[in-house]
């Protein structure tokens, strides 16, 4: 692990630290009034963290409720509420907060700018996200008070009509849900437009887009994506709030509307917004996999090519949750395709991956496990979505915990995990200091072997039959084996993520210091100190490749001789 | 000699099915208690079973593949432990490898998708044989209404249906409809499952080749008892079915011992909700009472159909299923035993 | 960035990014669209499917005026663009005023029609499939016609204080790419609610 000061002239803050240390409330009102990428990431990734642990807290009650058959410790009401809010707030609370927690900090160092393109737009993003998840949580408290557990939306994280009609779900529940969200998805389209324009317009000399690393391309085509995403749950909320509150009828099926209406607006939201959560995975793990292995990532222009094609296919294969609602034959088979099609370039990025590590030299450091482990569990989860995709298997398979394994093999295996390692990565850069490698190693092995103690055990759940969404099941059904099983995987990464915060909060103090560069990287942001100062880079840098750093320790050898 | 691919091929496809048996599915095609997909006992769910072996096989073998490579990479390219600084030879991209890599993908997926296809239109565009019965399905929250048109029965939570064979092909064809939300039927062991959506009929056959007792529960959240809304299928050979079609055909009996509670039915307004055929009570709201005895359970196959059960579920439904939209009537203790009297004789 | 001894062939050319308000314009551009383009799937999938009620044969009147007056307010807008690049502001201000004239009587107007279906038609966004579509459609539009012209009217006060000078150019057409997005909508919105609709 080299740790190095680098001799890229100007970039270094050579200025003499200020004296006089500032009062907590001033340091308190700079990070509420501050418009800085840096502190603003760091706002995202302690808003994505603390929504984590509550919605980890949800389902940890979820999984005591279900360790055994007709078990009585939280009622039907309570349960529904609860799966409904870990759904939500893992989604639109921690998946997209955690894209801009890293995007805000990472995009400006990696183009070699001084800020965001919009660094007020910036700063109210973040506070409209905070709001509208503060809101949604409102809804436990609010309206029935605080008996019980409130108004907290009960319908699932999906919301389907017309169960959140009036006439089936009076009170307030859903309109928390559908307003909060609204709130978030403004934040949310703020966010998108800051990443795509800081990409375009700030960029230091030298670096062509295509000379971008490619954590910042998968940032800007999440972005793309997630303008077109968003916006049609935006367009059906509102909707939604219209049917409630001024009598409409887009999902009144007494008045001519159809339920399958909301169904369509849903996912044709709900397929691109996974993808949306899982490219900063898939960026992380383009700029941590090369560094690991020493090698440059394996296939640059290929890696841009599968995620601008998954970017665009993604967007038609929203039907393909939709496969039981009685679609015609032929529309069934459309989906199944394009479903399938999109499975090759995401399947292209793990053999760029692989192939990077290939010939390397690998330092298992505690980033690279999550990274590694992160490749075995997507190519898992790549291969139970073409199950999936299967449509008359998917009539067996839907709304079973076979999906639920799926796709927590996606968002826990896949973006979990790369979030650990991307917080490994990047913490020394933010604070200057390392996280425990030994207490590192302990988080990883915990949380890999609960994950997949309570994941890979769920898929067989699902094979038995048993559906998402209940409370409780009877005894015989047989499948209070396994849930038990699945239930004390969830333990043990429970006991996991402990052991991350207790890293952090001890790092933070007492980590060993960083330096500039710990890992000896090539991106811009290991040239410039740790944390970098207010300014990022005291003057611009200009490239010449995609690895600027590379050139500099190599300078018989650069980058740009071969690109 | 089989190619040594080949049989490699096979011994992880024996050992991946024993580990699905060792899950206790036998390929049996018998009622379980455990309403496994792997478990068929009807044409759809057979075709899906088929089916999803082979995309096993397919994905068994990419995952392999590729699993193998990452392991053998982790294991062979780390880093050792000397302090050699040099970096290894930097390698950018190379056109054949990445063609390969992209062709054959592409390949899987036209033959999976082929496949596919094929058995999406076999099973949804079967055309309807003249033997097959026809059966409304009515999902309710968080009950089932079933209605038999052309025997002019009206049932609830229990299905009956004739067992089919492949000679006498005798299959069940389930109109579904919603009263008020989405639902979705599903008992994996004779079909995938097909929702319930309010004014967007769906259909769904099945053809069970053996008889005995089917379950399955909705699939698709529709309130706050979703969890129990649960699936009875009894596949009944001829007779059975015959005699069970010409017993629920026949109106409600009308024993004069239970009037008392037959007068506590019809004016504590439980005929505004249920119907008892040949009575005045036609409510639509809730399950139809008629042949209640001739279920085996109650609150959609919560429990056991037994007079203390009855009773409690007449008294309180929320202390059985929180959260039914049956409310409780407050009815003396002397009601409650007239009343559950009266159902009791309705078999 | 100095120290380098190698540089690969004279990187001293140009180096040219697009401006950062155009580029976030469009994108807001592009995510608006994508909300109006999920209200016009809703109102075309509606279309003929009241269960009852006034239909739009019975009750729309084509706002041929309102659209000229809309549609001419891109014109005006494009010219006072031109008018401030060229740094004549007296110009400017006279077709931005007219600009925001003619997209107030496209609002007045709106309010009209609207006054006439709810009152004399009896269709509110209650009444049926095609209230409903019809309102949500046509209200989105317009309430990106109040956000516009209060944006426009903050510039035409600006403009008579003296704050908005021609280095401005560059924001201002910024802001018209914004005005013509809600032009362009309302050709899809009028197309789809009077022309398919009817």
């Amino acid at each position: 692990m080299a740790d190095q000061t680098l001799p890229i002239h100007g970039s270094l803050d050579l200025t003499p630290p200020r004296e006089g240390e500032s009062t907590w409330l001033e340091t308190l009102h700079s990070w509420v009034i501050t418009v800085d990428h840096k502190k603003l990431g760091l706002m995202y990734m302690m808003m994505a963290i603390f929504f984590l642990l509550v919605a980890g807290c949800e389902v940890l009650l979820i999984r005591i409720q279900l360790i055994r058959p007709d078990n009585h410790f939280i009622s039907p009401q309570v349960f529904n509420r609860l799966f409904t809010m870990h759904g939500t707030t893992m989604v639109f609370l921690v998946g997209i907060p955690l894209i801009f927690a890293f995007g805000n900090y990472i995009v400006p160092l990696h183009v070699g700018a001084r800020d965001m393109a919009f660094p007020r737009l910036n700063a109210f993003s973040f506070w409209l996200t905070l709001f509208g998840g503060l809101f949604l949580y409102y809804s436990f408290i609010g309206g029935a008070g605080l008996y019980g557990v409130g108004n907290a939306p009960d319908v699932t994280w999906w919301a389907y009509a017309p169960l959140t009609a009036k006439a089936f779900s009076p009170g307030h529940a859903t309109d928390y849900w559908a307003l909060a969200l609204i709130a978030t998805g403004f934040g949310t389209l703020g966010g998108a437009i800051n990443v795509i324009a800081t990409a375009f317009s700030m960029r230091c000399k030298g670096m062509t887009l295509m000379r971008m690393p490619l954590f910042t391309w998968l940032l800007v085509v999440d972005s793309a994506l997630l303008l077109v995403t968003i916006t049609p749950l935006t367009a059906a909320q509102i909707m939604l709030v219209i049917d409630r509150y001024l009598g409409a009828h887009f999902f009144d099926t007494q008045a001519g509307g159809q339920a399958i209406v909301w169904m369509h607006f849903f996912w044709i939201f709900g397929h691109p917004e996974v993808y949306v959560l899982v490219f900063p995975a898939f960026g992380i793990a383009s700029e941590v996999i090369p560094v690991f292995s020493r090698k440059a990532i394996f296939g640059y222009p290929a890696m841009v090519a599968a995620s601008v094609g998954i970017a665009f296919v993604s967007l038609g294969v929203w039907a393909h949750h939709m496969f039981t609602v009685g679609m015609t034959s032929a529309g069934n088979a459309f989906f199944v395709l394009s479903t399938m099609l999109v499975g090759i370039p995401t399947g292209i990025k793990i053999f760029n991956w692989i192939a990077t590590m290939w010939g390397g030299k690998i330092r298992f450091a505690t980033p690279m496990l999550f990274c590694t482990a992160f490749i075995f569990q997507f190519l898992i989860a790549g291969l139970t979505g073409i199950m999936l995709a299967v449509a008359p298997w998917n009539w067996q398979l839907h709304n079973s915990y076979f999906v639920i394994a799926h796709f927590h093999y996606i968002l826990v295996g896949a973006i979990v995990f790369n979030t650990f390692a991307g917080i490994y990565y990047w913490f020394p850069k933010a604070t200057g200091r390392m996280l425990n490698e030994t207490l590192g190693k302990w988080h990883f092995w915990l949380f890999f072997i609960g994950f997949h103690v309570t994941f890979d055990t769920m898929h067989f759940v699902g094979f038995e039959g048993m559906p998402r969404w209940i409370y409780t099941y009877p005894a015989d059904r047989g499948w209070q084996h396994l849930n038990l099983v699945v239930s004390i995987g969830g333990l043990i990464q429970g006991v996991a993520v402990l052991v991350f915060a207790y890293n952090l909060f001890w790092s933070l103090f007492k980590g060993k210091v960083a330096g500039n560069d710990p890992w000896d990287a090539w991106t811009l942001e290991w040239s410039t100190a740790s944390p970098p100062p207010a300014y990022n880079f005291a003057t611009d840098p200009v490239v010449h490749s995609r690895r600027p750093l590379w050139d500099v320790k190599h300078p018989e050898d650069p980058d740009w001789k071969y690109e | 000699m089989l190619p040594e691919w080949l049989r490699v091929r096979r011994i992880a496809a024996f050992v991946f099915a024993s580990a699905l048996t060792l899950c206790g599915h036998a390929f049996a095609e018998g009622p379980q208690s455990t309403p496994s997909i792997f478990a068929p006992a009807s044409t759809p769910a057979n075709d899906i079973y088929h089916l999803s072996f082979f995309a096993l096989e397919i994905t068994g073998a990419i995952f392999v593949t590729v699993a193998g490579l990452l392991a053998y990479v982790i294991v062979r390219f780390r880093a050792k432990g000397d302090d050699d600084p040099s970096e290894p030879p930097q390698i950018y991209g190379s056109n054949q490898v990445e063609l390969a890599w992209t062709v054959i993908p592409v390949l899987i997926v036209v033959v999976l998708f082929l496949t596919t296809a094929r058995v999406i239109f076999a099973i949804q565009d079967a055309p309807q044989p003249a033997a097959a019965l026809d059966v409304t399905v009515v999902g309710h929250q968080f009950w089932w209404e079933y209605r038999y048109p052309k025997q002019g029965i009206v049932a609830a939570n229990e299905l009956h249906v004739p067992l089919s064979s492949s000679d006498h092909p005798t299959p069940t064809y389930l109109k579904l409809l919603s009263a008020d939300t989405d639902h979705s039927f599903w008992v994996p062991q004779l079909a995938g499952k097909t929702d319930l959506i309010p004014m967007h009929p769906n259909e769904l056959w099945i053809d069970p080749l053996q008889p005995g007792l089917y379950l399955g529960q909705c699939a698709q959240f529709c309130g706050v008892q979703h969890a129990n809304m649960l699936l009875r299928v009894y596949v009944d050979t001829p007779e059975q079915f015959a005699a069970w079609v010409s017993n629920q055909a026949k109106p409600g009996v009308q024993d004069p011992s239970v009037a008392e509670g037959r007068h506590v039915f019809e004016t504590q307004a439980c005929m505004n909700c249920h119907a008892v055929r040949g009575t005045a009570a036609t409510g639509r709201f809730g399950p139809d009472l008629t042949h209640l005895m001739s279920r085996d359970t109650l609150a959609s196959g919560m429990i056991p159909n037994t007079r203390d059960n009855l009773r409690q579920w007449i008294k309180d439904p929320d202390t059985i299923k929180p959260g039914s939209l049956m409310p409780a009537m407050q009815l003396s203790e002397q009601q409650l035993d007239q009343v559950t009297s009266y159902l009791e004789t309705l078999k | 960035m100095s120290a380098i001894p190698l540089v690969p062939g004279g990187h001293e050319e140009a180096w040219h990014l697009p401006s950062r308000g155009r580029i976030g314009m469009y994108c807001l551009i592009i995510g608006e669209s994508t909300i109006f383009l999920i209200f016009v799937i809703a109102y075309v999938f509606y279309i003929g499917k009241s269960l009852y009620g006034p239909t739009p044969q019975q009750v729309l009147e084509v706002p041929i005026f309102n659209t000229i007056c809309l549609l001419s307010s891109s014109v005006t807008i494009w010219l006072a663009e031109r008018a401030i690049e060229r740094g004549i502001m007296r110009t400017f201000g006279l077709w931005w005023a007219a600009t925001i004239t003619l997209g107030a009587v496209f609002l007045i107007g709106t309010g009209v029609e609207w006054y006439k279906l709810i009152y004399h038609d009896g269709l509110t966004i209650r009444t049926n499939l095609f209230g409903t579509t019809f309102y949500s459609l046509v209200g989105l539009h317009a309430t990106h016609v109040v956000v516009g012209l209060t944006m426009l009217l903050l510039v035409l006060l600006f403009t008579l204080t003296r704050h908005v000078r021609p280095e401005h150019s560059e924001r201002i057409q910024v802001l018209a790419l914004y005005w013509h997005f809600v032009d362009a909508v309302w050709v899809i919105v009028f197309t789809v609610v009077y022309i398919v609709g009817r």
